[in-house]
């Protein structure tokens, strides 16, 4: 029977197979930890007297709470240290693979296990984290689970699961000058909605998403969940393959050939049926940037602020309301006329070497607006080693940003990083709820171009605009 | 987990659509390392106005939380879970609940009843027009009860199964572990293991 890609690395994973209303117990090839969903499931197993069952397909890394300066120094906030402490100790009593603070591989810790290697096509992957999606971009089925889950892991290195739906999200066309990864994921997202993926695996396909590059399509699928899908993936192709090859983790020798052969499986078959499908159209997307308080409420950075008034729907009228009046909006404001105050990029979304390289791009020889205030914030260790061979540090310090160490930073207000009360932000990260970047914050999601375009002018801009102003006056859209 | 059958009290109208987890418990309370007392984050931001529901009596001493769609979205944090368990909270009832947090919910023995939107509404004016109207939610014979209203809900089976009996899932699986072992002696050499870290390129 022909099948689709989820459902080929379903099947290879079966443990054991639910009878009527039982659900599957899927193998779990590959488990992400991090210090702030973990605490609880090793407490649980202690309880218990409970192993982990496979510390060799299990690593941890410190990254939501971590600081971004003075890594040297102890973490100030009591309770954060507390936690980055309860993991390291966890980490040594149950044998866990850990990557701390200043160590050269730690990192966020969706964009350590690309990097390593570990995150290889038709592999299971879980964390206890909604955006364990990135590592789709493999083809590998990968989501995010909560603390029971994840103790369940630990224990057993399998989960009880029903399949999920299938839906097929194909990306027509190419993507024009200036338009990312981020902008096609805004739009999918603005598309269906914050709850239209719910139950589902996101499969990205069409000539767009095949001509993006595996960071790109980490960026992709790590919003899945923004859309509320269980998982997002890409099937396998010469792009994984030359991007594991030789990586710390990836097989070597007759290995290698031997996993490319079977990676070579990994596609949905021909006519193979998805239980859901949607297309868009990458020569309709320009820069997309978001102006409420949940990812699918966005719009072209071209439009202006919506009417609530003119929302058919009770729900989304009175959601767009409380948005509009915690992001302290006006309906019919052009998006170019919003100012912010801070500029955020890095996150597991946009944190890696390409999105660096592309607003540094921007950014060179220009300077950060007065008013605007900058954090660069590699998503790993490497990346930042890999950014300062390459000058990028020196591009965004000459521009007035802050250069900083890896972490989650300012995508979360769990570490120092974070907005004040009121602040604006234009952020590479994935979440613009009301309070996420730190209470009364106030988030637009946008793409690395954006943001740097954004942190030069003070306003929400593309880099169309830098040229436009610097060539004429009149500026227009 | 405490066997879940049928459980009666106060209902909380809460009129929103997309509760995310941020909303449920912000960041910054998730910095602990103990399982309980997360009953102060429950809502956090929303709890410093005066005018939120759960600030108002009766309301204040609820136990079935009524919300609008798409409950539970965005980060996978369990601890929005056990903030409302911690609170007092027994059931949620929307008509849709976010995958990860319907997921969190079932093994912690809160129960997310799913209720056609029409029915939430009608729950949500009997709530308003009648503060302190108790609300019961019967996972035996899978309604939703008050006053002179009833409504079915959707809860997965296997769910319901567990919460009646109070199953733990660890143990559960750990019956089968037998065809776990099994299962891993069959699976590639090549597949990706975490240890022992490669020293250099090419050595393991």
């Amino acid at each position: 029977m022909a099948k689709t890609l989820a459902e080929k690395v379903w099947d290879q994973h079966v443990v054991r197979r639910g009878t009527g209303a039982e659900p599957d117990l899927l193998y779990i090839d590959l488990h992400l930890v991090h210090e702030v969903t973990s605490p609880q499931a090793f407490d649980g197993l202690r309880l218990a007297g409970r192993p982990v069952r496979r510390p060799d397909l299990t690593i941890a890394t410190e990254d939501h709470n971590v600081p971004t300066v003075g890594i040297d120094l102890p973490i100030a906030d009591p309770v954060s240290r507390t936690q980055v402490e309860t993991l390291r100790r966890n980490c040594a009593e149950f044998g866990v693979r850990l990557h701390s603070m200043g160590d050269v591989e730690q990192g966020i810790v969706h964009v350590v296990g690309p990097q390593l290697g570990l995150t290889q096509p038709g592999t299971t992957v879980v964390c206890g984290d909604s955006h364990t999606s990135t590592h789709g971009a493999f083809g590998a089925l990968a989501f995010g689970i909560g603390t029971s889950e994840v103790e369940h892991v630990l224990a057993t290195q399998t989960l009880p699961l029903r399949p999920f739906k299938t839906m097929a999200v194909t990306i027509t066309g190419a993507l024009g000058p200036g338009v990312t990864a981020k902008d096609i994921i805004l739009a999918v997202i603005a598309k269906i909605g914050t709850g239209g993926g719910q139950g589902y695996v996101l499969e990205y396909r069409g000539e767009a998403i095949e001509a993006l590059s595996m960071e790109a399509r980490m960026t992709v699928c790590n919003m899945s969940i923004e859309a509320g899908a269980r998982a997002g993936m890409i099937a396998p192709d010469e792009t994984t393959f030359a991007y594991l090859k030789d990586r710390p983790h990836a097989p070597r020798g007759a290995d290698w050939d031997a996993a490319v052969a079977q990676w070579r499986e990994l596609r949905t078959d021909d006519g193979a049926t998805f239980d859901e499908e949607v297309v868009l159209d990458a020569d309709t997307l320009t820069p997309f940037v978001t102006w409420g308080t949940n990812p699918g409420q966005g719009l072209p950075l071209s439009a202006a602020i919506p009417d609530p008034e003119l929302i058919a729907d009770e729900n989304e009228r009175v959601a767009a309301e409380k948005a509009l009046s915690y992001m302290d909006l006006a309906p019919g404001t052009p998006l170019r006329a919003i100012s912010v105050d801070t500029v955020f990029l890095g996150s597991c979304t946009n944190g890696r070497i390409e999105d660096l390289r592309a607003a540094a791009e921007v950014i060179r020889g220009r300077q950060v607006a007065e008013s605007v205030r900058m954090l660069v914030v590699p998503g790993s260790m490497r990346v930042r080693a890999q950014a300062e061979s390459e000058g990028l540090d020196q591009v965004f310090l000459a521009a007035g940003a802050e250069w900083r160490q890896a972490g989650c930073s300012m995508c979360l207000g769990m570490n120092p990083d974070q907005l004040a009360p009121g602040e604006r932000s234009a952020s590479t990260s994935n979440r613009n709820f009301e309070g996420r970047q730190g209470k009364g914050g106030r988030t637009h999601l946008v793409s690395p171009l954006v943001a740097a375009a954004t942190a030069v002018r003070g306003t929400l801009s593309s880099p169309e605009d830098l040229v436009t102003a610097a060539t004429s006056t009149d500026a227009k859209d | 987990m405490e066997p879940f059958t049928t459980h009666t009290g106060v209902g909380v109208p809460l009129r929103r659509s997309n509760v995310d987890t941020d909303q449920i418990i912000p960041a910054v309370y998730l910095k602990r390392v103990s399982r309980t007392g997360f009953e102060d984050g429950l809502f956090a931001a929303w709890r410093s106005d005066e005018h939120f529901v759960l600030n108002q009596e009766p309301y204040r001493a609820g136990s079935v939380l009524v919300a609008g769609p798409d409950f539970g979205t965005g980060s996978s944090r369990e601890h929005a879970v056990w903030a409302l368990g911690d609170y007092g909270f027994r059931a949620v009832i929307s008509a849709r609940f976010a995958d990860i947090f319907r997921g969190n919910a079932g093994k912690q023995g809160l129960v997310a009843a799913q209720c056609e939107q029409s029915d939430i509404e009608l729950l949500w004016k009997l709530l308003e027009t009648e503060p302190g109207t108790e609300v019961t939610v019967d996972l035996v014979e899978k309604t939703v009860r008050a006053k002179d209203f009833t409504a079915p809900f959707v809860v997965d089976d296997y769910t319901r199964w567990r919460l009646l009996e109070g199953l733990d899932d660890i143990a559960l699986t750990l019956r089968h572990v037998a065809v776990i072992d099994e299962f891993e002696q069959a699976r590639p050499e090549w597949k990706p293991r975490t240890t022992p870290i490669p020293t250099a390129a090419g050595q393991h």
